[in-house]
């Protein structure tokens, strides 16, 4: 007999046990490290009104519906923008720092036929009221030991700095406007690009060559050694973080003063995650120390989340490495 | 010991086609022992060099994904396929074509019709290169798909226009078609996976660096 077709939206998908248990062995370990560590998990809504998500400035939403009283409600794109909201709305007075974790899942747009997905299971932590670097510190501490704790064994952290290049760039004297072209070559990861944009602009040749390396620079902690002059300023909050990590963290660190976010709340360090098993980053996250003002409560604040799926793809992926040698 | 592979480790996405004797040169150049593949037609995947090879327009497919670390293809690939999360590293310079609008010899039948239909009909490869171009110069078009040979497309009145890459200009000539605007010169550029990028980040400096020099 032909199975009768209902079909789920692209980017959507069904979780069967197999699958499912595996999954729940990675988000038990990611859950027990978390709360170990002191971050109590919550829940929010997973659609919010638009204005509220909007006020925060992520991933613009994909998906919008209205109630019935005409309001536009809107899928959170992440967990950042609604635990800020949260924060500023139940712990109006509390004392800092507060710590949350969440396993939630997120939603975004597709492009067609890429693959990618509109519905993702997230696991992250939110750190807020610790400013740098001891904040970003702890982040990145509690983000090694839950990659640890699935079984990861070839992961990298990617450090970088929102701030840098925006502050490299002001002290050439390069004019705002211009600023912003750059840093969009940069986010597209263009540097043909960035190299004929800073060749029209008013630069010596020293200058223009140190603009299109900088960007370019990534690897460990001889790259903060090497810096001199104007960077070595842009890479001296990099400096305070790396000084605070543990040994089996800082070995993991990988420095990259390119690193740029489209995501427009991210203000000072800037993380991905990489696995040489997986093509693309397992997850990321970074300071935002703006955001929660938006929401009523200024206070510094960290965060980082890890797509569960990508996770799975790459611990798969290093067990067939292991098979193989 | 035994002495690393020519590529260190790095797995390279050629382009079969027209790019492929000029980058094989190139990688010759930098010290990649290409022979195997210059000798070898039909075969695609040369591990002991790391080197595999495809379409030009699948390199950005194969490099986005990881399944090759660093890649080479042309500007144009690359522009009709603008949402590859790929690092562009270096503009490589050869290769060099031209993408073009070009309509039937004479008076410009696509001014014609923007004037008197409000709508110009265009057939192109490129389908996003040229709905961007037409978008960024404020004209109405509708764009046909061809996957075949564009310049029978103007002749046979499907379209009054096509957007196409050309390099010498004597096929079009040759089909009584002229170039109208030039859109953007495209060359070969070298393109990298971003975990790559990060995690193999010595080698692929190594690359660029000869690439550079070469």
């Amino acid at each position: 007999m032909r199975p009768q077709i209902n079909p789920i939206p692209s980017g959507t998908r069904d979780v069967l046990p197999d699958e499912m248990r595996e999954l729940r062995d990675i988000t038990e370990a990611v859950r027990g490290i978390f709360e170990h560590d002191g971050y109590g998990e919550v829940w929010t809504p997973a659609l919010e009104y638009e204005n509220v998500l909007a006020r925060g400035g992520g991933a613009p939403p994909a998906y919008r519906v209205f109630d019935d009283h005409g309001e536009v409600l809107a899928l959170r794109t992440d967990m950042t923008v609604p635990i800020a909201r949260l924060v500023g709305t139940r712990y109006p007075t509390a004392e800092p720092p507060l710590r949350f974790c969440y396993f939630a899942h997120a939603y975004r747009g597709v492009r067609p036929h890429r693959g990618q997905m509109r519905e993702f299971l997230q696991a992250g932590i939110e750190l807020i009221g610790a400013p740098a670097p001891q904040g970003t510190a702890e982040a990145l501490t509690v983000l090694y030991h839950g990659l640890d704790a699935v079984g990861l064994r070839g992961f990298r952290i990617g450090l970088g700095d929102a701030s840098l290049y925006p502050m490299l760039l002001r002290s050439h004297g390069v004019p705002e406007a211009a600023i912003e072209l750059l840093m969009d070559t940069l986010i597209r990861r263009d540097f043909v690009a960035l190299e004929a944009e800073l060749a029209t602009l008013d630069l010596d040749d020293a200058d223009a060559e140190l603009l299109l390396r900088v960007p370019q620079i990534r690897g460990g902690p001889e790259v903060l050694a090497d810096a001199a002059g104007p960077v070595a300023d842009a890479v001296a909050g990099l400096a305070a973080v790396y000084e605070l990590l543990l040994p089996e963290v800082a070995e993991r660190v990988i420095f990259d003063l390119g690193l740029a976010r489209k995501m427009g709340y991210y203000t000072g360090a800037v993380f991905d995650v990489y696995d040489p098993a997986l093509g693309a980053p397992l997850g990321g996250g970074g300071r935002y120390d703006d955001l929660l003002g938006r929401f009523g409560r200024s206070l510094p604040a960290v965060g980082f989340a890890l797509t569960i799926d990508r996770l799975h793809i790459a611990l798969t992926g290093e067990e067939k490495v292991a098979q193989q040698s | 010991m035994t002495t690393p592979p020519p590529t260190d480790g790095l797995v390279i996405a050629v382009p079969r086609g027209a790019l492929m004797r000029e980058t094989l040169d190139r990688l010759d150049a930098i010290g990649i022992d290409t022979s195997e593949v210059r000798s070898n037609d039909r075969k695609l995947l040369f591990a002991d060099v790391g080197i595999v090879t495809m379409r030009p327009s699948d390199v950005p497919t194969y490099v986005e994904a990881g399944a090759a670390d660093v890649g080479i293809t042309g500007k144009d690939v690359l522009a009709e396929q603008p949402d590859r999360e790929v690092y562009e590293l270096l503009d490589l310079q050869y290769g060099k074509c031209t993408m073009v609008l070009a309509t039937v010899d004479g008076p410009d039948p696509s001014v014609e019709a923007l004037r008197r239909l409000g709508v110009m009909r265009v057939a192109t490869k490129y389908y996003k290169t040229a709905a961007a171009y037409f978008e960024a110069t404020g004209r109405q078009a509708e764009i046909v798909e061809v996957k075949g040979s564009v310049e029978l497309a103007p002749l046979t009145g499907l379209v009054e226009a096509i957007v196409d890459l050309t390099a010498t200009g004597t096929t079009l000539r040759e089909n009584n078609l002229v170039i109208r605007e030039e859109i953007f010169v495209s060359t070969a550029r070298l393109i990298a996976n971003p975990v790559s990028h990060k995690l193999k980040a010595a080698q692929i400096d190594v690359m660029l660096e000869k690439l550079r020099a070469h």
